[in-house]
């Protein structure tokens, strides 16, 4: 199989008395799209959160990479390649569609305060390639005729689609989406799914947290759950499906 | 296309005369009314500065005009009999500019974690420790002198052109508030040009960013301590250069100049006339320069003619105005006077 791109080693994290990641360990191998599912409460927002360098884990950490990330610091996690999206989107909701992904694309460019002052031909170009990039990245996730709407006028599965835009603006090798699909409906649903396929066929690794188990199953190469912070199983959505710790974890036989 | 290239052409061409004209109108009415006129722009200078902070960047500055008494006694400290330096305005507009910004950065680094109201008392402490400091810097060494302040100041000059005194430039007679008009005009167009630039920009978007969610701002790599720190030095450059000409202008500096009063007008400024929006700001700072002075002059004379004699004190009489007027505009137009089309269209939103 292909070279793992991210590794858990031993993941752990408490709040206060709440175990809300157990010495989680699990890899992503580059190329894959990997569903990362469990009930409510599970702790896989708590992954992600500590992945992206938003909480700093008790113990354990990540390589990414061939590097191990640091913690504390969501930039830079950025920086190297990981993006995400969240669960209860946040978008700069009073800046235009067009200028979130232009804000996406702030880590992979350089002009500073002197280049925006004198607006020298390096700026200038810089800044006319975001701005093409931005929008063939609208265009991408198909909302470009909302450009120029304020992003918290967009409907919500359109911010959805914008958020997932930015993501993509800074380059991932590692993209991240934290539910998705909730709240969609059955077309909607679909339509993301044939989305985040063709992410992946454009060469980005795609980790997915999701609710909706059938979209997992069907879209996700190998699968992790997590059940009270702990990790129950990895491997391929048919050996998962069919695990009896899996089936008690979600009907709390 | 070509005749909306005209009009604006046209449009500048207009303001341009009108920006040149208005130091002669003004002195139909008295010199003053000139010198109300440059602080008029010097605020605006200093509004835009503290706009980068407030603004764009979304911190809330108390304490800004801390970094304006740096810039002023930077120059009075060099350009004075007080240590017997006289160096020209090419060494010490830099110099006080970089103190500024030094300071922005020394204010900002241990406190931009904080957020809101308490970056608020944090920036309000240190505006009202620089002008103890200032207050207190006359002894074991003088460095300061005190509560008593610079005197003697030297003016703005280059080479031997002085912006002091009155010059005669074509066979008009220029008086030195005249002169520094235009300077300052000068100055100002320079620093609209910035603002609007670094609006438009990688970092402007950053701090915009970082404005409407700064986790969110993190998570695009948006490293948001740096870039704060940025609007912070940029605003408190901005602020040291206001300070060095002010105090070049009055020819003397106290610390009583830098009160808290004055950082909350030109926040008040920045709010009122429209967060973000530079025009707004501009219009802001015209209105409460500008407006305060014309009660000063218009409610005494009033008072007069119409009681026979002076009742109320314009000065208090002035303070209750302005007090009205913030509380009349935050009711009717909380955006401010002249808000981005953006905030407009939010606050309009949020109403229906």
């Amino acid at each position: 199989m292909s070279e793992v791109l991210l590794e858990a080693k031993a993941v752990a994290k408490h709040f206060g008395g709440v175990q809300a990641l157990r010495e989680v360990s699990l890899s992503i191998r580059r190329g894959e799209i990997y569903g990362l599912i469990g009930p409510n409460g599970a702790g896989k927002t708590t992954f992600f959160n500590c992945m992206t360098g938003l909480y700093v884990p008790d113990g354990g950490g990540f390589v990414f990479a061939g590097a191990p990330l640091l913690a504390d610091a969501p930039h830079r996690a950025a920086e190297r390649g990981i993006a995400r999206t969240f669960q209860n989107i946040r978008l700069f909701g009073n800046m235009t569609a067009l200028e979130n992904v232009m804000v996406g694309r702030h880590v992979r460019t350089g002009a500073g305060i002197f280049g925006a002052m004198f607006q020298n031909a390096a700026t200038r170009a810089e800044e006319a390639a975001i701005r093409q990039k931005a929008d063939d990245l609208l265009h991408y996730v198909r909302i470009e005729e909302r450009a120029d709407d304020l992003a918290r006028n967009l409907s919500y599965g359109d911010q959805r689609r914008l958020e997932i835009a930015r993501a993509l603006a800074t380059d991932p090798k590692l993209l991240c989406l934290d539910e998705p699909a909730a709240g969609m409906n059955a077309t909607e649903t679909a339509e993301l799914r044939e989305l985040i396929d063709g992410i992946r066929s454009d060469g980005t690794t795609v980790l997915l947290i999701e609710h909706d188990v059938k979209l997992v199953m069907g879209l996700c190469d190998r699968v992790a759950v997590l059940d009270y912070g702990a990790l129950v199983i990895e491997d391929v959505p048919a050996v998962v499906q069919k695990d009896q710790r899996v089936i008690e974890a979600y009907l709390g036989a | 296309m070509t005749s909306r290239f005209f009009r604006s052409a046209v449009g500048i061409g207009l303001l341009a005369v009108a920006l040149i004209a208005l130091p002669f109108v003004a002195a139909l009415g008295g010199q003053a009314w000139v010198r109300i006129l440059d602080f008029a722009i010097l605020y605006i200078f200093l509004a835009l500065g503290l706009n980068i902070v407030v603004g764009f960047a979304g911190l809330l500055d108390l304490g800004y005009i801390a970094f304006y008494a740096v810039g002023a006694y930077t120059w009075a400290l060099l350009a004075s009999p007080h240590f017997g330096l006289h160096l020209p305005i090419w060494v010490i507009l830099p110099i006080g500019a970089s103190l500024a910004c030094l300071a922005g950065v020394v204010l900002g680094s241990p406190t931009l974690k904080l957020r809101g109201d308490y970056l608020a008392i944090v920036t309000l402490g240190f505006g009202e420790i620089v002008r103890i400091f200032l207050n207190n810097l006359n002894a074991p060494i003088n460095i300061t002198n005190g509560p008593q302040g610079i005197t003697l100041i030297d003016p703005v000059a280059f080479g031997s052109f002085k912006f002091s005194g009155t010059t005669q430039i074509f066979g008009l007679a220029l008086s030195g508030p005249q002169k520094y008009y235009y300077l300052l005009v000068t100055l100002a167009i320079l620093v609209v040009v910035i603002n609007l630039r670094l609006q438009h920009s990688r970092i402007g978007r950053a701090w915009q960013a970082i404005r409407e969610d700064e986790v969110a701002a993190k998570a695009v790599g948006i490293n948001t301590r740096n870039i704060k720190l940025l609007a912070f030095a940029m605003g408190a450059s901005f602020g040291g250069i206001a300070g060095g000409i002010f105090s070049a202008m009055q020819g003397f500096v106290s610390p009583e100049s830098f009160s808290l009063i004055e950082s909350i007008m030109v926040l008040s400024m920045v709010v009122l006339g429209g967060m973000g929006h530079i025009p707004g700001v501009i219009l802001g700072a015209v209105l409460l320069s500008i407006l305060p002075e014309a009660l000063r002059y218009g409610i005494g004379p009033l008072q007069t003619a119409v009681f026979g004699k002076m009742l109320v004190d314009p000065e208090s009489l002035r303070m209750l105005a302005f007090g009205l007027a913030l509380v009349l505009v935050m009711r009717f137009k909380p955006a401010g006077l002249w808000p981005s089309p953006t905030r407009q269209r939010e606050l309009a939103e949020a109403k229906s």
